[in-house]
């Protein structure tokens, strides 16, 4: 498979801050690749280098193979940029506004419209083509902005939080968008975010972006093992006796590495792998009234958690 | 070879998306309230000070035979009744020509930076500089456009009270008048748009383009008064030499002053009759004969002056250039 967007140990001095720092990364033809990171992790500025808005203090930007620092308009003709805020002419209507970006990537007016209108339609704004985007609300002016970025046909689709301030429906649908798009097409998308659960919907890949680097990289469940490797599982019990002894003794099981209290009444048990049957067998033979019992796998919400705990960690010490 | 090389660059320059840029700025300053309230007002006084200055000419001209020697359409630009209602024609355009380059340029990069187009624009294959180029150039083909019509307006009212068609010289004299009044207006266009690009906010580019207006328009000339004053502490006993050297040291400060420029350029241009720029001492007068210069001969005294406002304009665009090469674009 032919890299799209690699990044060869590529550092972004602002100043005395460190922006990026060392960052190596490898995008796939057809990949969706979520830039995960907390605000301020540098994401932005990545992805402004891929574009070649910004000069990284060291090493190598290369997008469908070409420089971008050093060529950025042939770049710029294959990536389309949605920028997390996106602004359009107010008091032009959106297939005015698709229409400038088209004749800008030099499409002849009368095929521009076209495109535009069936973009416009893809996108579900066919009956706000003539209206002016200055009336357009915030989730519509984002699927306009979706629509702007497909309008030169572009080999890499470029998205900076693209779900920012729309309302639970419209991230939804605009998710989905993106996801069918990707694999009719074959696009390439890279979409930066700090809303884990977004990412994990729609991405084949992520990377776990904090403080300028890149801690992890993968899909979901290498993720999982590379963030996780003791080698434990998790549950959850809830029983109906709040009982010290019951925890005293169950710690003193063989297979159970940890109990925990929650702070909802609830224990967490940690066992070591390959004795899962056990622990509702020993429960029940405890006397315990066993009301439920649920494995916890670990999702993205707590490797987020974890590392960007990790990262604050990291930056204070 | 070099035919076809040059067939190939001009292709090239047409069909750049500078030119998308250009018409869509276009289309805006033309929609736009700001322009057609600045036509307006330039629109306005300029015919208002036309009308007093044709109720006067005709009165002027009455006794006059030889209508060539008269200059009587430069004349309409540069007189005004007795009474001085009004400016003349001439006042208002150095006076009011600035705030329209102001006017047109002073929110060209911040307004896209501050709606987030900016953004989109530069992530579109386009050279980032001809971003600021199509903004400069629709602008000035607008103003030209507006400047010329206006002209042409003017020579046309001149047929119309006057019954007497201009002279073709009188007529190379507006034109050339009305390329001056372009160039001196695309400095200031160009000065303002590197106010968009190094402030943020719109009205303090604005304030700044108009606190230059006025400090040219007004202060400047108060300032080099005083330093040309104090340079010379002893006023009633000069020499007639320290005298004109005095002269001398307040019209180079002066011309430092685009306004000023622009002042000697309107006068050369549109007063045949009067000659030297700047003081000239008795030597000089004896045996001339005051006769018109030929339009040829003011275009070679003006053209220090026009390559001195074209340079301050070259000048702003350049460093407005360099800053917004410079600038990081943020969303």
């Amino acid at each position: 498979m032919k890299a799209m967007i690699e990044l060869k140990n590529v550092t972004k001095h602002y100043h005395e801050v460190k922006a990026v720092d060392q960052l190596n990364l490898k995008i796939l033809k057809g990949e969706i690749f979520g830039l995960l990171g907390p605000n301020g992790a540098g994401k932005s500025t990545t992805i402004h280098m891929l574009l070649g808005l910004t000069e990284p203090t060291e090493g190598e930007v290369y997008v469908c193979g070409i420089h971008a620092t050093t060529r950025p308009i042939e770049v710029k003709k294959r990536v389309g940029f949605l920028p997390d805020d996106v602004g359009f002419y107010e008091d032009m209507t959106g297939l005015e506004n698709l229409v400038l970006t088209a004749k800008l990537n030099g499409v002849k007016e009368d095929m521009a419209k076209e495109r535009a209108l069936s973009l416009l339609k893809q996108v579900g704004l066919q009956d706000a083509a003539h209206k002016k985007t200055g009336q357009f609300s915030r989730g519509m002016r984002q699927r306009l902005g979706l629509a702007d970025v497909l309008m030169k046909n572009p080999e890499v689709v470029i998205l900076d939080e693209p779900t920012l301030g729309i309302d639970p429906k419209g991230i939804q649908e605009f998710l989905t968008m993106i996801r069918s798009l990707s694999k009719e097409q074959g696009l390439t998308v890279l979409l930066s975010s700090h809303q884990l659960h977004q990412v994990q919907q729609i991405c084949d890949r992520v990377g776990i972006f904090v403080k300028g680097s890149l801690l992890a990289q993968g899909d979901m469940e290498s993720l999982q093992q590379q963030l996780f490797d003791d080698d434990s599982v998790q549950y959850k019990v809830e029983v109906g006796s709040k009982d010290e002894h019951a925890i005293e003794s169950l710690r003193n099981l063989p297979f159970v590495k940890k109990v925990g209290l929650q702070p909802d009444g609830k224990w967490l048990v940690q066992l070591k792998k390959g004795n899962q049957g056990e622990l509702a067998k020993k429960i029940v033979e405890m006397n315990l009234d066993l009301i439920s019992l649920e494995k916890i796998s670990y999702g993205l919400d707590d490797i987020y958690q974890r590392y960007f705990q990790g990262g604050e960690a990291l930056g204070s010490s | 070879m070099d035919l076809h090389k040059l067939e190939k660059g001009l292709e090239n320059a047409i069909k750049s998306p500078i030119w998308t840029l250009v018409r869509k700025e276009m289309t805006d300053h033309i929609k736009s309230f700001r322009f057609n309230i600045l036509m307006g007002i330039i629109l306005l006084t300029c015919l208002g000070s036309l009308y007093t200055a044709l109720s006067t000419i005709r009165d002027a001209a009455s006794g006059i035979d030889d209508a060539e020697q008269w200059f009587l359409y430069l004349k309409m630009l540069t007189i005004t009744d007795e009474k001085g209602t009004l400016y003349p024609f001439i006042t208002f355009i150095s006076f009011l020509g600035p705030l329209l380059g102001i006017g047109m340029g002073f929110d060209a990069i911040n307004n896209e930076r501050n709606k987030n187009t900016l953004i989109r624009l530069v992530s579109q294959p386009i050279p980032r500089d001809s971003i600021i180029l199509a903004k400069f150039l629709a602008a000035l083909s607008i103003i030209s456009m507006f400047i010329f019509s206006l002209g042409l307006l003017v020579i046309g009212l001149g047929i119309i009270f006057m019954g007497i068609p201009p002279t073709f010289d009188e007529f190379l004299r507006i034109i050339f008048y009305l390329i001056m009044i372009i160039v001196y207006i695309s400095f200031w266009l160009s000065l303002s748009i590197l106010f968009s690009i190094r402030f943020n906010q719109a009205a303090t580019s604005a304030l700044a383009g108009m606190a230059m207006w006025l400090f040219f328009s007004i202060f400047y000339t108060i300032i080099v008064n005083l330093i040309v004053n104090a340079s010379m502490p002893d006023q009633l006993f000069q020499t007639i030499e320290s005298q004109q050297k005095n002269q001398e040291l307040f019209t180079s400060f002066m011309r430092l002053s685009p306004n000023y420029l622009f002042s000697e350029i309107t006068m050369v241009l549109l007063t045949p009759s009067f000659q030297p720029l700047g003081p000239i001492s008795m030597e000089q007068v004896i045996g001339y004969v005051p006769t018109p210069l030929a339009l040829s001969q003011s275009l070679t005294i003006i053209w220090p002056q026009v390559i001195g406002i074209l340079a301050a304009g070259v000048v702003c665009f350049a460093l407005a250039y360099l800053v917004f090469m410079r600038q990081e674009v943020r969303s």
